[in-house]
């Protein structure tokens, strides 16, 4: 979708303000909410995509003025009543109101911890050989669901190079929306600062994306 | 309790803050009660990635790369086995991939569409990495995001930058800096900071302001 989500090449948010000895969470829900959403994501109520598209999906002017983890507690509270898991009127009474429903990999334990550690692969094998390779031309397509989408606005329609093929993948596009994994080649595409941003650009830069093979079109 | 999120909030943080932190509790309440997790479970989640999970991890594999030239060589081949190697760094997931700087190259990493970043190498990521200013410039203006951290590198260096737009993960190999030569990789892993493994900091014979 064409979200505010998207800000690569955006104007005006202004300078990037880092803070010294920064703690890992600034408040103790922000660590309640990180927790909770991947203790769920875990057990299988959602897949990472479409728990990215939950907060997309937030309204925009609710996405620019929340916090990171109060764009994570919004999207979750949203995406369990839209499952039928958790009802906001559950939140809203602070507690069940009507029985669970069944999750895939049942209740999230403390002896689940330590599989959550380290990242699911998201490699699997790929129905038919890779269309393009390294040092190939492709262009970024124009493409505009309003669905969820892993090509940024900002190289669409635009012209690069093939750098690297790294495997085939759970492609987002159609796993955030119950369409299954229906795996595709995922290749670095590298773009020149001009092409994308002008004659005016700076001309040492350089900038990559990881391009699922259904974004690209040969040159 | 209410669920918008009216103006007036916001001239009151402390009432936002509390609204929220009775929000989630709720949440947790619902979700506890209706079976779908144990407490204790968050509990452990939120500890390792307070304790266990941080730049800690990077900087040991940094180090390592400075001091080993085959297990730098490995590493750019595939950062992913070659940490694995390690066993006592930390377990790694698939797809990451090690970036090196050179005199000619500058890499920088970011995630334009949310916050993908090496959790297993780097921790969570800081409020910065995750918030509008650098996800929006970093792909743009990139010398001008680098002038927010305090950098300024020379004006023929390439910059690349990595958008991580898929599962694939990216850490920077920051160059080794001079004045270290002879150290052990423990002292080097000291040196080694987080934002010198996402590209916008650099590494010094210094010890290392907490980041």
């Amino acid at each position: 979708m064409n979200g505010v989500h998207d800000m690569g090449g955006m104007d005006g948010f202004g300078k990037v303000e880092p803070e010294p000895n920064e703690p890992v969470f600034h408040a103790a829900w922000e660590g309640r909410v990180m927790a909770m959403v991947r203790a769920m994501g875990a057990q299988g109520a959602f897949n990472i995509d479409a728990s990215r598209f939950a907060r997309e999906a937030l309204p925009p002017e609710v996405y620019l003025s929340s916090s990171y983890y109060k764009k994570w507690l919004l999207a979750l509270e949203r995406h369990l009543a839209a499952l039928g898991m958790a009802g906001q009127d559950e939140v809203a009474a602070g507690h069940a109101l009507r029985d669970g429903a069944p999750l895939k990999r049942g209740k999230f334990e403390v002896d689940d911890v330590e599989r959550i550690m380290v990242r699911g692969s998201f490699g699997r094998d790929a129905a038919a050989p890779a269309i393009f390779k390294p040092g190939d031309k492709v262009r970024a397509k124009n493409i505009n669901p309003p669905t969820h989408t892993r090509l940024p606005r900002y190289v669409r329609g635009h012209t690069g190079i093939v750098e690297r093929i790294n495997g085939c993948h759970v492609f987002p596009d159609s796993a955030a929306h119950g369409r299954g994994e229906n795996p595709q080649w995922l290749y670095t595409v590298v773009f020149e600062s001009r092409e994308l941003w002008g004659d005016d650009a700076d001309p040492t830069l350089k900038v990559s994306i990881e391009a699922f093979e259904p974004y690209l079109e040969m040159i | 309790m209410a669920h918008d999120h009216d103006h007036h909030h916001h001239d009151h943080d402390h009432s936002e803050l509390s609204e929220t932190e009775l929000r989630v509790r709720a949440l947790e309440t619902v979700l506890t009660e209706k079976g779908y997790v144990d407490p204790a479970a968050l509990d452990a989640i939120v500890e390792a990635y307070q304790t266990k999970i941080g730049p800690r991890n990077g900087a040991r594999v940094v180090a390592k790369a400075w001091t080993d030239p085959s297990f730098k060589q490995a590493l750019l081949d595939d950062a992913s086995k070659a940490i694995a190697t390690l066993g006592h760094v930390s377990r790694v997931g698939d797809h990451l991939i090690a970036v090196e700087n050179t005199p000619q190259r500058h890499n920088m990493v970011v995630c334009t569409l949310c916050s993908c970043y090496p959790w297993e190498m780097l921790g969570l990521p800081p409020v910065w990495y995750k918030a509008s200013p650098y996800r929006s410039r970093a792909v743009k203006d990139p010398r001008g995001v680098l002038a927010d951290f305090g950098i300024a590198l020379p004006k023929d260096t390439e910059i690349r930058v990595w958008d991580s737009t898929a599962e694939t993960r990216f850490l920077v190999l920051p160059m080794r800096p001079a004045g270290t030569e002879g150290w052990s990789e423990e002292q080097l892993a000291e040196i080694v900071t987080r934002d010198s493994m996402i590209g916008t900091g650099l590494p010094t014979a210094e010890p290392k302001a907490a980041s």
